[in-house]
């Protein structure tokens, strides 16, 4: 189908399925119960990030998964296409396309300028240089391009770009009848709009922000796809495993490093916009180069170079995250109150660093983990598991997280 | 005229002059070997052909343009195909990727924004890619890792890479170097079948007596960075610079 | 003239500090090839050495004193730090106030202690990785650091002052017969900056007049001859490695009266760092130096107001555009080797 052989369609597919289906398979809880409290994850904001991260490092998995070239400063675009997005709020409308559009066209001539001056440098110089750039991005965001008081404040600084009340929006409405912000709509229906369905004790939430973001990350993806399967995704894999002979074959590599690169600045930069749209708001934290080497974190949990595996690792980091940051010690104390009390009080203790507000500590050790002894990540996991039971479907990796 | 045209090559690097005065004429659909002791500068000879290294003299013209400046992948475009010493293929793609990537080189050019057409509809390319691969006789490796490959298997897949691009010149740089005898032998063998069947021109250097008397119809000495002696075969075994020079060490050919 | 001199003071300080951290990295590039995200986080532990330390020797007692009572009428609690109950009173309240220098004989055993820890037990598997692999493994490292740090010493910097006696400035404008008040300088800045040029020259020494020094300098130029030799390079490596972090360990210990540590400290810095060894020229020891106190110097000129008038924001971004610069200009930086990680 569209293109793609037997395999690549069901994957699709099954992407395309839980992505849809997310609403329900995020909350597999009755509503009210304490699993729910803590398990489900259906709630609009969180898969609106599971979507929009998911976009950002299938992105970033064109270029270092498929050229082996180790960007350490994505996060810049990802921040300049919600910039670009929320300036678009401001001066023309309210609509999210042609934020969207502006931030991947803004993001994209950054991602040219910027791959065009790193990929001088190969190897570890690559990694330091787009690590430097980005950094430098983020230092002028913050600082000199975030001046309020001055007359070219792109970024308002540390307060982060916002709208007001004041803005132009010449294609829609500065403040809306009742006095209050227009909000971030697609042809009229607002991002923020859900549809509620109770069904016995379950409460499941369509939200419209949810379904254009994961819409759109079907499509990122089966572009994906289609570049892996593509002459061009040959060419970007035999860039990692050979530069030299693809020289003496003919091949120039630089333009193809570049077109890659490219490629997934735009990807960061729609992620980008997706993120101002529904949430009109961009900081400079975004383009922190910590937040450059969550990307990495992310594509690394779900398996470099494959397909799924970027998916994969955004939802896993997000779902987590999600997760750890909710249990508390009360929370600890309920599920080991099986234990005799002083070990009981004693696992709290130790636990007591991992979970709430230590989540970054175990995702830490969780990366490192993967890293050490999977270098697959989750989709070499899968596939390991898959051969130990000797069933060589593919397809059953995507079933080792809840999240898509 | 020959399609290589070497004339008065230097290379200095630092102190050392590592090429000088080099003259050297291939033939159209020859085979000619260039051969001298270690550190006669034979490597960086090749090196200049192929756009890795800028001689500080002379010129190298292949097919009546100058080589000089260019890159190697434009050279390669322009109908030059190497072999390296240790064989260079895609290790982490499959036989049959490796086979199309050069394929794709010659019919696209040195860069193209393929990223839309897919695969599935490159059959011409898929074809000729298989039929390379059957005629090399590897047609059964087609989806194998080619990391995984032997020795002799990787040589043999790079130089079939080489003639999928059809060049109008092949270099072949120590191509049995580091090989067991019998893969000697049998890369001997393949490069004598493509010598005979095809319309190219073959420029090798080689350590190896036996490989060269094999395969050359015109042998170049080289000794610390010069031309020795240019002749045919029997003539180069007999002469007595040459004896002098290199064959002193290797009376057992 | 002498708002010159002063702006090249000014960069004095966090030159020092560059110029030591990426010293360190060098050293584990070099011997190594290792790329260490994680020696930012080295640093940040070495401030942490003097929190540390500080906090050991205030723990104090408490004695009730009946002759005064607080606030709610009843006795007093009087603190005493076992310090000063052990020494004696003045000798340990001088130990208290010199907490941060003595925190440095505190700091080399520990920063060696996990630099060989983290030498062999982790990064030593990675050799044979691809050099993204090694640069992830101690990304992570530097995250799960920086956590630990946080859970037990909270997310709020902790000021660490100085000894009384190096506290405050003094006008150096005056010793050097400008007017007065032209050059005002802080001491412990200046006690920093003699430090590290202490620490450096050391390394340099041990480098260049010891036998083990000359056996890793080799091994710096071609590990795999040196190893033919027979002799055990792997072993001295981990030593440097250890070295390594305990230079970056007295980095930070010294530094934490200038900037109370806190547990980002070492991200912050490591981003610097990597572009001082990068416009150094990877696996140059000196370019290292050299470019530390270089950006050093150049980020306090750019964060001159009358530069910042010209160009605002310069101060920011110059490190950043110096790096690009050479970086695309002289590709192996200003004194890097050829063949050093060039792929």
């Amino acid at each position: 189908m569209l293109g793609l052989n037997k395999k690549d369609t069901l994957l699709f597919w099954i992407v395309a399925g839980m992505a849809l289906l997310a609403p329900f398979l995020l909350n597999p809880f009755p509503e009210g119960s304490s699993l729910a409290q803590m398990f489900n994850a259906g709630y609009p904001d969180l898969m609106q990030r599971f979507v929009i991260f998911g976009i950002l490092v299938i992105g970033f998995n064109i270029l270092f998964g498929l050229t082996g070239y180790l960007s350490f400063g994505h996060a810049a675009f990802l921040g300049i296409g919600s910039y670009s997005a929320v300036w678009m709020f401001k001066l023309v409308g309210m609509n999210v396309i042609p934020a969207i559009l502006l931030a991947m066209i803004v993001s994209g001539i950054f991602a040219l300028l910027i791959g065009y001056v790193s990929l001088r440098r190969s190897g570890i110089y690559f990694s330091i240089l787009t690590l430097a750039i980005a950094q430098m991005c983020y230092n002028m965001a913050y600082s000199v391009l975030g001046n309020p008081a001055s007359n070219f404040n792109l970024t308002n600084g540390e307060t982060g770009l916002q709208l007001s009340l004041d803005d132009a929006r010449v294609l829609g409405e500065s403040v809306t009848a009742d006095g209050a912000l227009p909000v971030t709509n697609f042809f009229g229906l607002a991002m923020r709009s859900s549809y509620q369905m109770d069904v016995g004790g379950w409460l499941f939430t369509f939200n419209v922000g949810y379904y254009l973001s994961a819409i759109i990350m079907l499509i990122s993806f089966y572009v994906s796809i289609r570049i892996f399967r593509s002459p061009f995704g040959m060419m970007l894999r035999a860039v990692k495993s050979n530069q030299q002979r693809m020289n003496y074959t003919g091949l120039n590599t630089r333009p193809y490093i570049l077109a890659a690169f490219v490629i997934s600045g735009i990807y960061a930069g729609l992620a980008g916009g997706l993120l101002s749209s529904m949430d009109p708001l961009a900081g400079a934290e975004r383009m922190h180069w910590t937040a450059s080497g969550e990307i990495v974190i992310m594509a690394i949990l779900g398996g470099v170079g494959t397909l799924i595996g970027p998916v994969l690792g955004a939802g896993f980091n997000e779902y987590f995250k999600n997760i750890l940051s909710k249990i508390n010690d009360q929370v600890l104390h309920d599920w080991l109150a099986f234990m005799p009390d002083g070990i009981e009080n004693a696992m709290v203790g130790f636990l007591h660093y991992f979970v709430g507000k230590g989540w970054h500590l175990t995702l830490g050790i969780m990366f490192m983990l993967v890293i050490i002894f999977l270098p697959g990540g989750l989709v070499e996991g899968g596939q390991r598991i898959a051969n130990k039971f000797g069933r060589k479907k593919n397809s059953d990796e995507t079933k080792q997280t809840p999240a898509e | 005229m020959g399609i290589l045209e070497v004339k008065n090559v230097g290379k200095r690097f630092g102190g050392l002059q590592a090429l000088s005065n080099v003259e050297l004429s291939v033939k159209e659909n020859t085979c000619h070997a260039i051969i001298g002791p270690n550190g006669a500068g034979k490597s960086t000879l090749l090196n200049c052909f192929v756009g890795k290294l800028m001689p500080d003299t002379g010129s190298v013209m292949f097919d009546g343009q100058s080589v000089l400046g260019r890159t190697p992948y434009e050279i390669n475009q322009m109908g030059i195909s190497r072999v390296f010493q240790t064989p260079e293929i895609f290790g982490d793609l499959n036989v049959l990727e490796n086979m199309m990537i050069p394929i794709f080189a010659k019919r696209d050019g040195a860069f193209r924004m393929h990223a839309f057409e897919n695969m599935l509809d490159e059959r011409e390319v898929v074809e000729k890619a298989e039929h390379m691969l059957e005629e090399m006789g590897m047609a059964d490796a087609r989806n194998d890792h080619a990391a995984s490959m032997s020795r002799g298997n990787k040589r043999r897949l790079e130089i079939a890479m080489c003639l999928s691009q059809e060049p109008r010149l092949l270099l072949l740089d120590e191509p049995t170097a580091g090989m067991a005898r019998a893969d000697t032998n049998n890369t001997i063998d393949l490069l004598k079948q493509i010598k005979e069947e095809r319309d190219i021109t073959i420029a090798i250097i080689e350590h190896d007596m036996h490989v060269v008397f094999s395969l050359a119809d015109r042998i170049t000495v080289l000794a610390q960075g010069t031309p020795l002696v240019e002749d045919d075969p029997e003539n180069i075994k007999g002469h007595p610079k040459v004896r002098e020079a290199y064959l002193g060490e290797t009376q057992a050919v | 003239m002498d708002a010159i001199i002063l702006q090249i003071l000014n960069g004095l300080d966090k030159g020092s500090a560059y110029a030591l951290i990426a010293l360190g990295l060098t050293l584990i590039f070099g011997t190594l090839g290792v790329v260490n995200f994680a020696h930012g986080a080295l640093f940040m532990i070495g401030a942490f050495c003097a929190v540390t330390l500080k906090k050991l020797l205030t723990l104090s007692y408490f004695v009730e004193d009946p002759t005064k009572t607080d606030f709610l009428g009843k006795p007093l609690k009087v603190a005493t730090p076992y310090v000063q109950s052990w020494f004696g009173e003045s000798a340990g309240a001088a130990m208290i106030d010199w907490a941060v220098p003595l925190a440095i004989l505190f700091s080399i055993p520990v920063m060696i202690g996990i630099g060989f820890i983290m030498e062999r037990g982790l990064i030593k598997h990675f050799y044979k990785r691809p050099h993204a692999d090694q640069i992830l493994v101690t990304f992570g490292l530097a995250i799960v650091l920086q956590e630990l740090i946080k859970t037990f010493y909270g997310a709020n910097p902790i000021p660490t002052p100085a000894p009384e006696v190096f506290r405050g400035s003094f006008d150096f404008g005056v010793m050097l017969g400008f007017d007065p008040n032209a050059i005002i300088y802080p001491y412990w800045r200046m006690v920093y900056f003699a430090f590290s040029a202490v620490i450096i020259g050391a390394v340099f020494a041990f480098l260049q007049f010891t036998t083990f020094g000359m056996v890793v300098r080799a091994g710096m130029a071609d590990r795999e001859t040196v190893g033919l030799l027979g002799i055990n390079i792997d072993k001295r490596f981990t030593i440097m490695f250890g070295i390594a972090a305990a230079v970056a360990g007295m980095a930070g210990v010294m530094y934490a009266p200038i900037n109370s540590p806190n547990y980002h400290m070492g991200m912050d810095f490591l981003v610097l760092s990597f572009v001082v060894v990068v416009v150094g020229g990877m696996g140059s020891l000196p370019g290292a130096v050299l470019a530390g106190f270089m950006l050093g110097i150049l980020e306090a000129f750019a964060s001159m107001n009358q530069i910042k008038a010209i160009i605002p924001g310069i101060d920011q971004i110059i490190i950043y555009l110096v790096a690009i610069i050479i970086i695309l200009t002289r590709p192996r930086g200003l004194m890097g080797k050829k063949g050093v990680m060039e792929e």
